[in-house]
């Protein structure tokens, strides 16, 4: 008893390396899956609140460009508006506003691009009815999807994240894949698993495939800047250049997709029936 | 005494205010950053308190995570230098660490630049190792070592001789 105690006395520094070692390398194996770093994430009160109090100065700097998205994007919804062919379709119900997608704003306070797993900080969190696994987008294109929710922030996983994997789709055809992202350049994003068979063309849009309960089908994300098929000939790899410019995002919208708990239960019940 | 460790507080929340405010968003060429936070476990005062420079260290950089959403990375590549600090400092001093008459700040620079250049790249060799997990990156990890040491070592250079140019 006595040579184990002053064992420990002898070599504590060694163990308190190992034993904290230990413990940050599972905190980095955790990060490294999908949903899973459960403790150090920046959605709680002290680095959202910092994050924030920097962004209210780092704001004004940013202000002509979001006015300028701001702008654009009223001005495509007004002239879609105004040229809406068939009048008689549009019924005023107002019971079935935000029936099928809720959508939230909520601003960017951290925004990374340069790691391999990116993540992004947003201001507004479970008050605001922001929950885990709602899509995140802006007047542009796709963001990601959240990942952890405190009651005042949120964070994203962008899809410039290793674990992020989104189904999209080509929007001429409907051959889909499934958007990765291997690190490098924030504004190409790869498209895998497309089959050989989809025409694919250089300068083509791709959106959302509306697979997932996540995002509704149609959301662009960018066009293809280069393609080559895998030495199998099966499938296509895509290399995509994002309508978005993911180094510079200021406001975002969260969407909820109202049907998505009741889709999933009954994916679930099939799937446990079988 | 007292005022060591206010001192030491302070450089703690200083440091990590910059490295989160500035330092993480500098995104040289698209992907350089430096990290010169390090500086708290380089310029910790020498001494016999092994298990405190380790523990706060651990501290350190699993709040620098808890701001980048890093999972531990931070946090091993910090503990595992405060570990070796000894070592490293004991080789380069030489007889000077036996009497703990080292102030870094202080030291040739020659001296000083070895020191700190031995830290830096292999905190930052295992934290962007750490960040890829995975050896068939290992052509990325070694350049982003190289590129964000290079950046983080001037700026640790130039933090120190900025700050004690003051007391003299």
């Amino acid at each position: 008893m006595q040579q184990i105690v002053n064992f420990l006395i002898k070599h504590r520094n060694f163990l308190l390396f190992a034993f904290l070692l230990f413990l940050s390398l599972v905190f980095t194996i955790q990060s490294h899956s999908y949903h899973r770093s459960k403790f150090v994430n920046s959605a709680n009160f002290l680095s959202g609140g910092i994050y924030g109090g920097l962004d209210d100065i780092s704001e004004y700097f940013d202000l002509k460009i979001h006015n300028a998205q701001l702008v654009e994007e009223n001005n495509r919804l007004r002239s879609r508006l105004y040229n809406l062919t068939d009048k008689k379709d549009q019924k005023l119900d107002t019971l079935a506003f935000n029936s099928l997608y809720r959508f939230t704003t909520a601003k960017v306070i951290n925004n990374n691009y340069n790691l391999k797993d990116n993540f992004i900080t947003l201001r507004g969190g479970s008050k605001k009815g922001i929950k885990q696994d709602l899509g995140v987008i802006t007047s542009k294109g796709l963001v990601g999807i959240v990942d952890r929710v405190s009651s005042n922030y949120a964070t994203v996983l962008s899809i410039l994240n290793s674990n992020s994997q989104i189904n999209a789709k080509l929007k001429k055809s409907n051959h889909f894949g499934i958007l990765v992202w291997k690190g490098g350049d924030p504004n190409i994003v790869d498209l895998v698993d497309v089959q050989s068979k989809a025409p694919v063309a250089l300068g083509d849009t791709i959106v959302t495939g509306g697979k997932s309960t996540i995002f509704p089908e149609g959301i662009g994300i960018g066009t293809i800047n280069n393609f080559k098929l895998d030495p199998s000939e099966n499938f296509y790899t895509i290399k995509i250049k994002l309508f978005n410019d993911m180094t510079n995002v200021g406001y975002v919208y969260v969407i909820e997709n109202m049907n998505g708990d009741e889709i999933k239960t009954l994916e679930q019940q099939t799937v446990d029936e079988q | 005494m007292s005022s060591s460790i206010f001192k030491n507080i302070l450089r703690f929340v200083l440091l990590i205010l910059l490295q989160v405010a500035i330092f993480n968003n500098i995104n040289f060429l698209g992907y350089i950053n430096p990290y010169p936070y390090i500086l708290f476990i380089l310029l910790f005062p020498v001494g016999d308190n092994r298990a405190l420079l380790i523990f706060t260290s651990f501290l350190l950089g699993l709040t620098l995570d808890m701001f980048s959403n890093s999972g531990g990375m931070h946090a091993a590549a910090s503990v595992t230098i405060a570990y070796l600090r000894p070592w490293i400092l004991q080789s380069i001093f030489g007889i000077a660490y036996e009497y703990n008459a080292i102030k870094v700040a202080k030291a040739d620079f020659g001296e000083r630049l070895l020191y700190i250049s031995i830290l830096v790249f292999t905190h930052h060799l295992i934290l962007f190792f750490a960040e890829s997990f995975n050896f068939s990156d290992i052509i990325y990890i070694l350049k982003k070592t190289l590129f964000s040491g290079i950046f983080s070592v001037l700026l640790c250079m130039l933090f120190i001789t900025l700050f004690s140019l003051k007391r003299k």
